[in-house]
């Protein structure tokens, strides 16, 4: 039994998880690979969505996935690192719009 | 940023025997990934034979002005392997007799054989129906003596292959050295003055795209639209097609891969991305590349590993089209390096991308 709970080659095995239910594994696979085909955002624009969002759900597996998929697209790193601000952005922004609800508790207390 | 090629650096990769070792070892050689050979006889697409000629591929040296990181070559500037006037001279009679569509010059830097313009002059009397010179560019700008190629390729009608790849300096110059971007955008320029790559013009200008690191291309379309949009609106360059080409694991690649420690992730992206649909249309197929002492290969790629054809018609002197064709191509696990996504070639993928990640 391995001792960490992540394992990079674990990556390789995404595929595998339809071995254990085919139906709901394939409806997902076929979802997921069309939600990356070019749409009204292009493929690369995805990409680098699918990167922030990786950083922001803190998905060890994603990070590498797309992190080789934005290289493979020619995607630069100063335009993944300012990705990562945005995510990065948004979720510090998400902590602090909750001082509003502070600030109104601490009025209605002891305003 | 490499400056010796691994030859001069004495290094035990510069040995083709030790290359080919390493492919044939470790997740090869304890199963945990199919041989090559394994993988196309699936589909029954084992052995590989050589059907008509199409394409000669004539290396006329390991000499380079750079001495890039991902050079299945070993190319650079301490390389002394040129093609002499003589061995021209043999293919020369051999471009002749073949019935090739399309002569493809490459090296090393091809420009800097001393008989390289010589060459040009009597291959294209032959009257070949496309032919290719494989330029890195930055030859161009290198010394004075280079500056007027675009009106020498001009004149002869040749088609100029040009590496890029990336559309910004940091990327460029990490893998091909400090200066080449700014060099190679300054000789995209002249080859556009002169009429190279423009909307319409039968002076063809093409770019190969190859990943700066362990990863494989993205898909040509898209990289080739990045390529014009970012090209254009920086620089005001044009060209016609991006080919993206994937780095097989050989000479300087395989040696970043291994220093590196991405061997065996690189192989097993190889192996997973491999398309049996890209099996029948690889260039070895009907192509025949010669190596700057006359020996024949089935690609450059074997020619780098001293793996010659599998033919009594062993070099140019004793060429016998007839004997060739139909050969068995001589195969390791390089190949999956051809035969990954959309397949890859010195033409770039093999056949469209599959939409979607895989």
């Amino acid at each position: 039994m391995q001792k960490t709970y992540y394992d990079p080659a674990d990556l390789r095995k995404f595929g595998k998880i339809s071995e254990w239910n085919e139906e709901l594994g394939s409806k997902f696979f076929e979802y997921y690979n069309s939600v990356f085909k070019e749409g009204k955002l292009s493929e690369r624009e995805k990409s680098l969505i699918a990167l922030a969002v990786a950083h922001t759900i803190q998905c060890p597996y994603c990070i590498d996935a797309y992190t080789g998929d934005g290289l493979q697209r020619g995607i630069t790193k100063e335009e993944m690192m300012e990705s990562l601000h945005v995510a990065s952005a948004i979720r510090g922004g998400a902590s602090l719009v909750h001082g509003v609800q502070m600030m109104n508790k601490v009025n209605k207390l002891d305003g | 940023m490499a400056t010796k090629s691994l030859h001069k650096l004495g290094s035990d990769l510069a040995q083709s025997n030790k290359q080919l070792k390493i492919l044939s070892n470790g997740i090869f050689k304890n199963g945990e990934l199919p041989t090559f050979k394994n993988k196309i006889s699936e589909s029954g697409q084992f052995p590989l034979r050589a059907k008509k000629l199409e394409i000669l591929q004539i290396n006329v040296g390991y000499m380079c002005n750079q001495v890039c990181d991902h050079c299945h070559v070993d190319a650079g500037p301490d390389r002394k392997e040129i093609m002499t006037r003589d061995t021209m001279k043999q293919c020369l009679e051999l471009i002749k007799k073949s019935e090739a569509h399309t002569l493809d010059l490459t090296g090393g830097a091809p420009e800097m054989n001393p008989d390289f313009r010589w060459f040009v002059e009597e291959a294209a009397k032959v009257g070949i129906k496309d032919f290719i010179v494989r330029s890195n560019l930055t030859i161009i700008r290198a010394n004075k003596k280079y500056y007027n190629l675009p009106d020498f390729f001009k004149k002869h009608n040749i088609h100029v292959v040009s590496s890029m790849p990336h559309w910004t300096k940091g990327k460029t110059d990490k893998q091909r050295g400090s200066g080449v971007f700014d060099k190679s955008i300054k000789a995209l320029q002249d080859l556009n003055a002169v009429g190279y790559g423009m909307p319409g013009s039968h002076l063809k200008l093409d770019l190969v795209y190859n990943p700066s690191g362990a990863f494989l291309p993205g898909n040509q379309a898209a990289m080739e639209k990045d390529f014009k949009k970012a090209l254009l609106e920086d620089f005001n360059i044009q060209f016609h097609n991006l080919f993206a080409i994937t780095n097989l694991p050989i000479a300087r690649f395989l040696d970043y891969l291994i220093a590196s420690d991405n061997y065996e992730d690189y192989m097993y992206s190889l192996v997973e991305a491999y398309n049996p649909a890209a099996v029948s249309n690889l260039m070895c197929k009907n192509t025949l590349s010669i190596s700057w002492d006359g020996y024949l290969f089935d690609c450059d790629f074997n020619q780098m590993l001293e793996l010659p054809v599998n033919s009594k018609s062993k070099h140019v002197s004793e060429f016998n089209q007839e004997l060739l064709e139909g050969r068995n191509i001589v195969i390791s696990q390089h190949c999956y390096g051809c035969t990954a996504g959309a397949g890859s070639s010195c033409q770039g993928n093999l056949i469209p991308a599959k939409a979607g990640i895989s």
